[in-house]
């Protein structure tokens, strides 16, 4: 467990260290949602209409731009191999890994998505369903990518593979996450969707770990 | 304390690495691998770490298969391959302390360790500015305050001037007179105590 906290605590340092790393898929994600009035015309009936779906798409695409780079510095300058053949088990080392990945990446994004979905003249009473949904979505985002990112982690090129390999898993959540909020602004209830939305959670959170270290465990083993 | 290895084999594609390479090495004694260029040896440490499997062949931990989880190998392993596992952005210190955090730790502080290689005075200092061979330095600190007997070592002196090869050669020769194991790779000659070492020759 000492490993594990202290690479936590290592991750949040680094993060810090290198803030214009940690805050580019903020920017990516406020520079989508900020463009598409621009593009399709600000008219206040038509965004609060694609504000849902929107948001969430964006929030995605952030995330997944994000995933490159997540394990890729710890293989190269041997880190893995460290926990690899270590007393600690892979599953922890990838459970500290996405844990705070999402803190530095995903968790920036939830706190302005308010913001933004005001700006999109969203309903009010959608707008914290919406922080609910990203905030059950956004990790198993995360963890999901986690695996392809762990499958591709030992290749030297792999640009256009992992959001091949991530995309249709991500859809299910993408699906979930955006019609939660787009019911709700419709004055619908959303339990039902935010209800798969945390099944969901709980299965991402607890398996994806394992697959993810056995994915590393292969790239390490090269 | 006893690190076996028996009949090993390594294929890597259509090539054979090496096949039949059998020893057995005891506590207080180094194991110093020699080959050529593409003989096979960072392979072979691999096997022996157990990051590879072998084709053919086991390695023993006290009789026991190193991937059984009786035999507890990994807590007695430090590993160190030819990249330093070292974070730029993080100093000294704090790449030392993670290290520490990963391996079974022994008494000695990480400060001490930092003082044996001779980085004390830049121990608050970011890896980034540092030179090849203190990062080299660096990662060889994180060995002595691992509470590990065996040591597998990729090429430990790489990057080190002359009085870092000395200074771990000293570093060495101390873990092996206090019962330590070590299994290394090396392009030059290695100047420990000839009863300490075994040799063994690949591409033969």
């Amino acid at each position: 467990m000492r490993g594990f906290f202290y690479l936590i605590k290592r991750d949040l340092t680094l993060a810090f260290r290198r803030r214009g790393e940690a805050t580019n898929s903020l920017v990516f994600f406020g520079l989508v949602v900020l463009l598409f009035p621009i593009g399709i015309g600000a008219s206040e009936k038509l965004l609060s209409e694609v504000a849902p779906g929107l948001i969430w798409i964006a929030a995605l695409l952030a995330t997944m731009l994000s995933l490159d780079n997540l394990f890729k510095e710890d293989f190269q300058d041997g880190t893995l191999e460290q926990w690899a053949l270590s007393e600690h088990s892979l599953v922890s080392f990838a459970w500290a890994r996405l844990f705070s990945h999402w803190v530095i990446t995903a968790v920036p994004l939830i706190i302005v998505a308010p913001l933004f979905a005001i700006s999109l003249s969203l309903p009010a009473e959608a707008i914290w369903v919406l922080v609910l949904s990203l905030l059950l979505g956004t990790p198993l985002l995360i963890f999901i990518g986690g695996i392809g990112v762990a499958l591709t982690t030992g290749l030297k090129k792999s640009s256009m593979l992992l959001p091949l390999l991530v995309l249709p898993f991500y859809i299910p959540v993408l699906i979930f996450g955006a019609s939660a909020v787009e019911v709700t602004a419709g004055g619908w209830s959303a339990a039902g969707q935010l209800y798969v939305l945390g099944a969901l959670f709980v299965l991402g959170i607890a398996l994806a770990p394992f697959a993810v270290a056995s994915a590393l465990k292969v790239s390490v083993s090269q | 304390m006893q690190l076996e290895a028996q009949n090993l084999r390594c294929r890597r594609g259509p090539k054979t690495l090496f096949t039949d390479i059998s020893f057995s090495l005891d506590a207080g004694k180094l194991l110093l691998v020699e080959g050529q260029n593409g003989a096979g040896k960072t392979t072979l440490l691999k096997l022996l770490s157990g990051l590879r499997r072998p084709d053919k062949g086991e390695v023993l931990w006290n009789g026991m298969s190193i991937r059984s989880a009786n035999s507890q190998f990994n807590r007695q392993l430090a590993w160190l391959g030819h990249q330093n596992p070292l974070k730029e952005d993080q100093t000294a210190f704090e790449n030392l302390s993670m290290l520490g955090a990963i391996r079974s730790r022994n008494e000695r502080c990480a400060y001490e360790a930092l003082q044996a290689v001779k980085l004390g005075n830049v121990k608050h200092k970011a890896v980034k500015t540092f030179s090849a061979g203190m990062k080299r330095r660096l990662a060889l600190a994180s060995l002595l305050i691992a509470d590990t007997p065996l040591w597998i070592l990729d090429e430990p002196q790489a990057a080190l001037d002359k009085a870092g090869i000395a200074l771990y050669e000293q570093l060495a020769t101390e873990h092996l007179e206090n019962g330590g194991m070590i299994i290394m790779t090396s392009h030059h000659d290695v100047a420990i105590d000839e009863r300490f070492i075994e040799r063994l020759i690949l591409g033969q």
